[in-house]
C-alpha cells in the first residue's frame, strides 16, 4: 500500500503570524482527554485500531538483519492465538535495513518506513542527507521519516530549515514524508506550534514528535499542539497532513488516550493508519494483553506474548 | 480572511460506550431528618418533601421541611454551644475539629461525589474531580487559621460572631456548604446552615461526617426546607451573621429584611461575566476558556463567563473552533464518566432557560446548539450560542443560568472595557492575551472582583471571591475572607 | 504449668537518615548513648563530614522539586506526618523515658510536637498571604514581592530537647519549601532517629528532611561552612561556637539564624516569623498598558 504524496507549492510562512500557545491551558484541556473512560466496546475497537497504527521499530546501532527479520516477522504475526487482529501499519528502521525489511514483508501489505538525514540528530550537510533518502527509497522505503535542523531553528535560520524538508520530500518521489520536529528538543510549545507550520508548509505529509533517542519524547501536550496545527493548516488549505507520537508511548491505556485527543481535536476523518500513526516497539504487546484480558475477562501476563 | 468551507466532521466512527460509576457503595437514607445539636430528628410538624434526580425525576429521598419552631430550635442549639463548649475550646483544638471534617471527606469522598451527581445532575468527573477535593481543602485551609488569627487583622483582636445563619445554593452543593461552615468555624462561631431544596443530600451526609468527627452538639446544625426555612434562620433574632449565596433578587429581599438590625451580613448573588478575547490570544486555549467558562456546571456558575467579546479580526475562527468543540461535548447521564454536561437542576430552571432561548431568537439573535443527542427524561439543554446580539438585547443583560454563551464583537480595547463594564451585575471577568501588560491594564478597568486571565473559572480556598455591584458584597476565601466571620477589637 | 521464659527483645540499631534511606555512618565510628545509670542503651552513628556532604547533595536534589509543590500538598504532607506521630506516641514516650525523662513530661512533649505539626501545617498555604505584598510604586507596573525559599539549611537542634525542639524547627522550615540536614541532640539523639522513621512514612520525598547523629564539636564547622548550604540554623551552643558558625557562614553570605535558650514547649516559641527566617523576598515589575 503506497499512498501517492500530495503535491503541494511551497511557500515560507510568516512565523510571526503562529498563533501563541498557553502551556498551563493546553495541560488543562489534555487532563480532559485523561479523565475519558473508554470502556467495553469503545475500548475493544479502539486497542484494535491502535494496532493498526503502529510504526514497529528498531533503531538501534546494534541492529542486524536477524533482528530486522524477527521485528518483521512480529509485524506480520502480532498474535496468532486471536483471530481478526489488524497488522501494523508500518516498520520502521534505518536505511540499511531496509532492503531486509522489503524482502522479510515480501507479500504483505504493510509499509516500510525508513529514517533518514542522519538521524537522530541532523548534524550533516545537505547532500549527506538527500543521498541518504535516495538510497533508502531505492532500496524500497515506501516512508521517510526525517528529522528537521533543530539548531538551525533554535538559531532562527528558518529558510534554511524550510529548503531541507522541500529538498528531502523532492528527494522522496513517491514516499511518503513524516517531518520529526524533536519536540523535546524545541523547549516551549510555541515552538512546537511554529516549527509544525513550517514542516507542513514546506511539504510534509505527516508531522512527527520525536526520535525517540531523548527525553521527553511524545507527549500528550505537544501532541495537541501538532493536532491543532494541523486543523488551521487543513482550514486553510484544504490539505490533510498526518500525525505520528512517538516514543514513550508504551502502554495501550495511554494510546488510547491519544485517540480519545485525535477524536476530539480533528475527527472521524483522521481516525486510520492513513493519517495517524504510533511510534513505537513494546506497546503492540501491551495493546494485545488489554485485548485479551477483555475477551477473558482475566488479567494477563507478558510470557504469553511474543517478543521479537 | 474567509474561512474555506473545508469542516471537520466529529460524529461517525468510533464512539464512547457507556461507563457508569458505580453506585452499590453509598448510602442514601429513605428518609432525613433535621440535624440539630449532634442528631437528627423529626420535624415539628412532620412535613418532609421530595428530592429528585434531575437525569431521571426520579426519587431519591425525603426530607424535612423546618418550620419556624425547628429554626428556633436550631438557632438555640448553635447558641448553646457558642456560649458553651466551642467558644471556652482552645483555638487550636477547634482546629483540629475542622482538620478532621477535611480528612473525612477526603476518606468517603467518592460517595459525596456519587451523591452530589444524583441530586444536582452534574456530571460524575465534575464532581469527583472539582467539587469534592475543593470542599476538602476548604476546611483544610480554613482548619489552620484556627489558632492564627492574631496575625490575620494587624492591630486588632479578632472575636467570633456568634451564630452564623446560612444559605446556600444548588449549583455546588457540598462546596458552597464547605465555603460557609469552614471559615465560621474557624473563626469560633456556631452555625445554621440550610442547603437548597433542590440539592439537600450531601449536606446531610456532611452532616453525618460532622458527627463522627465529634464536633461538640449544636455547633453545626442543618435545616433543610424551601424559602420559607431560609427567611426564617435570616431573619432569627438569634443569629449573629448572616451569609447568603443565590440569585441577586432575593439577595435584595435579604438585605432589606436585615435593615435595621444589627447583623453581619455577606451576600454572593448572580453574574454575567465578560470573557474577552483579544486577537492575539492563544486562540485554542481560549476557545477551551469559553467552554470552561459556560458550559461546565450545565452554565449554572453565577461566575460564568456568558458574554463572549471577541475581537472582530479572530471572531469568525473563534466562533468555528467554539461550534466544532460544542460538537465534541457530550450531554448526558451524569453518572456517566465521560459526560461533559449533566442534567439541568430542575424543571423550573429548565423552563426558565428555555424561555431565554425563545426571548433570544425572538430579538433577533441566531441560535446555534451543538447536535448532540439527549436522554429521553429528565431535563436536559444542549449548549447553545447566539450570535447577532448586542448590549440592548435580554439574553446579553439577564442572567439565564444555564450553558447558553451571547457572543459580541468588540474592535478596540476600549470598547471592550465599556462592553464589559456595562452591567449591572461584578462578579468575575475573562481577559484572553498573550500581552502581559495589557492583562494588567484590564484588571485594572473590569469592575468585577474575580478576574481570570488566560484562563477561568478557577477556584482555590486561598484565593479570595466575591462581587462588585449587584452580584454581592464581601469575599469567601483566602485571608481576606476570614473578615466576614469576626468582629475586629482595637 | 511450666515457668514461662523471658523473651528476649530486639535491640534496635539507631542509623542516619540521607537520603529518604537509612545509611550507616561511612565513618564506620559510633558513640554510646548510656543512661542515668550507665547503661548503654543504644550505640548511635558519630557521623562525619562525608556524611553531612552526601545529606546536602540529596538536600540540594530535592529542594527544587519540594519547593515547586504546592503549598497545599506541603500541608497535606506535614499534616500527615502528626498523623504518623500520632499512631507512634508510645515509642516516642518510652524513648523520651529512657533517656531521661518523667512519663507525663514525656507525653506532654509527645503532644505538642504532633500540635506543633499541624500548626505549621495550617500554616503552609498561609504564610505567602502575610508576609506577601502588591507595592504600589510611582510608574505604570504591576509590581509585587512574594516570599521563596532560601535552598538548603543546615540546622544544629537543641540539646537539650529529645523531640519537640526538633519538630518545631524542622516543620518550620520545611513548610516553606526549604530542605534541610539536621544534626540531633547529642544528649538525647533516639527520637530524632524515629521521627526520621515517621518521616519516611509520611510521604515526605526523599532528601527533604536528612537527620545526623554526632558530636557538635566535630560537626559544627561542616554545617556552617559548607558552600552549597545557603542557611545556617543554630539552637543552644555558647558564644564561642556562635562566633565560628558566623564566621564560617560568611563565606558564601550563609543567612545565619540563631534560636537561643528557647522553650519549645510554649506556644509562643512558634510563629509564622519563625518560617519567614528561612525565605527570601522576590519582587517582580511588569508594565500596566495596552
Amino acid at each position: 500500500m503506497s499512498l501517492t504524496a500530495v503535491k503541494t507549492p511551497n511557500r515560507m510562512p510568516d512565523l510571526g503570524r503562529v498563533a501563541a500557545v498557553d502551556e498551563v491551558g493546553v495541560d488543562e484541556r489534555v487532563a480532559r482527554f485523561q479523565s475519558r473512560s473508554i470502556k467495553k466496546a469503545s475500548k475493544v475497537e479502539a486497542l484494535k485500531m491502535v494496532l493498526g497504527m503502529i510504526d514497529l521499530t528498531t533503531l538501534e546501532g546494534q541492529d542486524t538483519p536477524g533482528k530486522v527479520r524477527q521485528l518483521c516477522q512480529k509485524a506480520i504475526h502480532l498474535h496468532d492465538a486471536m483471530p481478526g487482529l489488524p497488522h501494523v501499519a508500518a516498520v520502521c528502521v534505518y536505511p540499511t535495513m531496509v532492503g531486509i525489511a522489503k524482502e522479510a514483508l515480501q507479500g504483505h501489505d504493510i509499509n516500510i518506513a525508513s529514517v533518514a538525514t542522519a538521524f537522530p540528530s541532523g548534524m550533516s550537510s545537505r547532500e549527506v542527507k538527500l543521498d541518504e533518502t535516495r538510497m533508502a527509497v531505492a532500496a524500497g522505503a515506501t516512508e521517510i521519516d526525517m528529522v528537521i535542523s533543530r539548531g538551525a531553528f533554535l538559531a532562527g535560520q528558518y529558510a534554511h530549515v524550510f529548503d531541507e524538508i522541500v529538498a528531502v520530500k523532492e528527494a522522496c518521489g513517491d514516499a511518503r514524508l513524516k517531518v520529526i520536529l524533536e519536540t523535546g528538543e524545541l523547549g516551549t510549545l510555541d515552538r512546537v506550534r511554529s516549527a509544525s507550520v513550517l514542516a507542513m508548509h514546506a511539504g510534509a505529509d505527516f508531522i512527527k514528535t520525536s526520535t525517540g533517542k531523548i527525553q521527553p519524547a511524545a507527549t500528550m501536550q505537544v501532541t495537541l499542539v501538532m493536532l491543532q496545527a494541523i486543523k488551521d493548516y487543513y482550514r486553510e488549505t484544504g490539505r490533510m497532513v498526518g500525525m505520528k507520537p512517538a516514543g514513550g508511548i508504551s502502554n495501550a491505556k495511554l494510546a488510547v488516550h491519544y485517540l480519545v485527543m485525535l477524536r476530539e481535536t480533528l475527527g472521524a476523518a483522521w481516525m486510520t493508519p492513513e493519517w495517524f500513526r504510533f511510534g513505537a516497539s513494546s506497546l503492540a504487546n501491551d495493546a494485545l494483553m488489554q485485548l485479551m484480558k477483555q475477551s477473558t475477562g482475566v488479567y494477563q501476563s507478558a510470557d504469553y506474548f511474543s517478543k521479537d | 480572511m474567509a474561512i474555506p468551507e473545508n469542516k471537520l466532521a466529529f460524529d461517525g466512527g468510533w464512539n464512547y460506550a457507556p461507563a457508569p460509576e458505580s453506585t452499590d457503595h453509598i448510602v442514601v437514607k429513605k428518609r432525613y431528618g433535621l440535624f440539630i445539636n449532634g442528631d437528627f430528628r423529626a420535624p415539628e410538624k412532620g412535613r418532609y418533601f421530595d428530592t429528585l434526580n434531575p437525569a431521571n425525576e426520579e426519587k431519591l429521598s425525603r426530607v424535612a421541611m423546618a418550620s419556624q419552631t425547628d429554626v428556633d430550635k436550631a438557632v438555640k442549639a448553635a447558641r448553646k454551644a457558642y456560649t458553651g463548649p466551642w467558644s471556652r475550646m482552645k483555638a487550636k483544638e477547634r482546629g483540629k475539629y475542622i482538620f478532621r471534617i477535611a480528612r473525612m471527606i477526603q476518606e468517603r469522598a467518592r460517595e459525596f461525589a456519587v451523591i452530589e451527581s444524583l441530586d444536582g445532575g452534574k456530571p460524575i468527573r465534575e464532581s469527583r474531580d472539582v467539587d469534592v477535593p475543593l470542599a476538602a481543602a476548604h476546611f483544610f485551609y480554613y482548619a489552620g487559621w484556627a489558632d492564627k488569627l492574631e496575625y490575620a487583622f494587624p492591630g486588632r483582636k479578632a472575636k467570633a460572631l456568634g451564630v452564623a445563619g446560612q444559605v446556600i445554593p444548588w449549583n455546588f452543593p457540598l462546596l458552597m456548604a464547605s465555603w460557609k461552615i469552614a471559615p465560621a468555624l474557624a473563626c469560633g462561631n456556631t452555625v445554621v446552615l440550610k442547603p437548597a431544596e433542590t440539592t439537600p443530600l450531601t449536606a446531610l451526609k456532611l452532616a453525618e461526617v460532622i458527627a463522627d468527627a465529634g464536633l461538640p452538639d449544636g455547633v453545626v446544625n442543618i435545616v433543610t426546607g424551601a424559602g420559607d426555612t431560609g427567611a426564617a434562620i435570616v431573619t432569627h433574632p438569634g443569629v449573629d451573621k448572616v451569609a447568603f449565596t443565590g440569585s441577586t433578587n432575593v439577595g435584595r429581599i435579604i438585605q432589606k429584611a436585615l435593615a435595621g438590625t444589627n447583623k453581619k451580613y455577606t451576600l454572593e448573588l448572580g453574574g454575567k461575566a465578560a470573557n474577552i478575547i483579544f486577537a492575539d490570544a492563544a486562540i485554542d486555549q481560549a476557545v477551551e476558556g469559553i467552554v470552561n467558562g459556560i458550559f461546565f456546571n450545565q452554565g449554572h456558575v453565577c461566575c460564568a463567563g456568558s458574554r463572549l467579546l471577541v475581537q472582530e479580526s479572530v471572531a469568525d475562527e473563534v466562533i468555528e473552533k467554539l461550534k466544532d468543540r460544542m460538537e465534541t461535548l457530550i450531554v448526558g447521564d451524569p453518572l456517566d464518566k465521560n459526560t461533559d454536561i449533566g442534567a439541568i437542576n430542575s424543571r423550573m430552571q429548565l423552563e426558565k432557560i428555555e424561555s431565554y432561548l425563545k426571548i433570544g431568537q425572538s430579538e433577533g439573535g441566531e441560535m446555534h446548539q451543538s447536535s448532540c443527542s439527549l436522554p429521553k427524561s429528565g431535563y436536559w439543554c444542549r449548549p447553545t450560542i447566539f450570535t447577532g446580539v448586542s448590549q440592548s438585547s435580554r439574553v446579553v443583560q439577564e442572567e439565564i443560568f444555564g450553558p447558553v454563551l451571547a457572543i459580541q464583537t468588540f474592535r478596540t480595547y476600549d470598547e471592550a472595557l465599556t462592553k464589559a463594564n456595562n452591567t449591572p451585575y461584578g462578579l468575575s471577568g475573562g481577559v484572553w492575551t498573550d500581552k502581559g501588560s495589557k492583562i494588567f491594564k484590564m484588571t485594572q478597568g473590569i469592575r468585577a472582583g474575580v478576574i481570570w486571565a488566560n484562563t477561568f473559572n478557577k477556584f482555590d480556598p486561598t484565593s479570595p471571591f466575591g462581587g462588585y455591584k449587584e452580584s454581592g458584597m464581601g469575599r469567601e476565601g483566602g485571608l481576606h475572607g476570614l473578615g466576614a466571620y469576626v468582629k475586629l477589637e482595637a | 504449668m511450666a515457668a514461662a521464659e523471658k523473651r528476649l527483645p530486639v535491640a534496635k540499631t539507631y542509623k542516619i537518615f540521607i537520603g529518604g534511606k537509612f545509611p550507616r555512618t561511612e565513618s564506620g565510628r559510633y558513640f554510646a548513648l548510656e543512661d542515668h545509670k550507665g547503661a548503654v542503651i543504644a550505640n548511635m552513628c558519630r557521623s562525619s563530614r562525608k556524611d553531612f556532604r552526601n545529606s546536602v547533595v540529596a538536600a540540594r536534589q530535592a529542594q527544587s522539586g519540594w519547593a515547586a509543590a504546592s503549598a497545599y500538598l506541603r500541608g497535606q504532607i506535614i499534616y500527615r506526618i502528626a498523623e504518623i506521630l500520632e499512631g507512634r506516641k508510645a515509642q516516642f514516650v518510652e524513648e523520651l523515658m529512657l533517656q531521661g525523662n518523667a512519663l507525663r513530661a514525656a507525653e506532654r512533649e509527645v503532644e505538642e510536637s504532633i500540635d506543633r505539626l499541624i500548626y505549621y501545617a495550617g500554616w503552609a498555604d498561609k504564610y505567602q498571604q502575610l508576609f506577601s505584598a502588591v507595592n504600589p510604586v510611582n510608574s505604570s507596573h504591576f509590581n509585587f514581592s512574594v516570599l521563596e525559599p532560601t535552598g538548603v539549611v543546615s540546622m544544629i537542634a537543641p540539646n537539650d530537647s529529645g523531640l519537640i525542639g526538633l519538630v518545631s524547627n524542622i516543620a518550620s522550615v520545611i513548610v516553606g519549601g526549604n530542605t534541610c540536614i539536621v544534626l540531633a541532640s547529642e544528649e538525647q539523639p533516639l527520637c530524632a532517629v524515629s521521627f526520621a522513621e515517621v518521616l519516611q512514612a509520611s510521604d515526605v520525598p526523599s532528601g527533604v528532611v536528612n537527620i545526623l547523629t554526632g558530636f557538635r564539636s566535630e560537626l559544627t564547622e561542616q554545617f556552617a561552612s559548607h558552600m552549597d548550604v545557603n542557611a545556617v540554623v543554630y539552637c543552644d551552643g555558647g558564644k564561642k561556637a556562635a562566633r565560628t558558625i558566623q564566621t564560617l557562614a560568611a563565606d558564601n553570605i550563609k543567612r545565619v539564624i540563631s534560636r537561643q535558650r528557647v522553650n519549645w514547649m510554649l506556644s509562643k516559641s512558634a510563629s509564622p516569623y519563625e518560617i519567614r527566617d528561612t525565605q527570601e523576598v522576590k519582587t517582580t515589575w511588569h508594565p500596566i498598558g495596552t
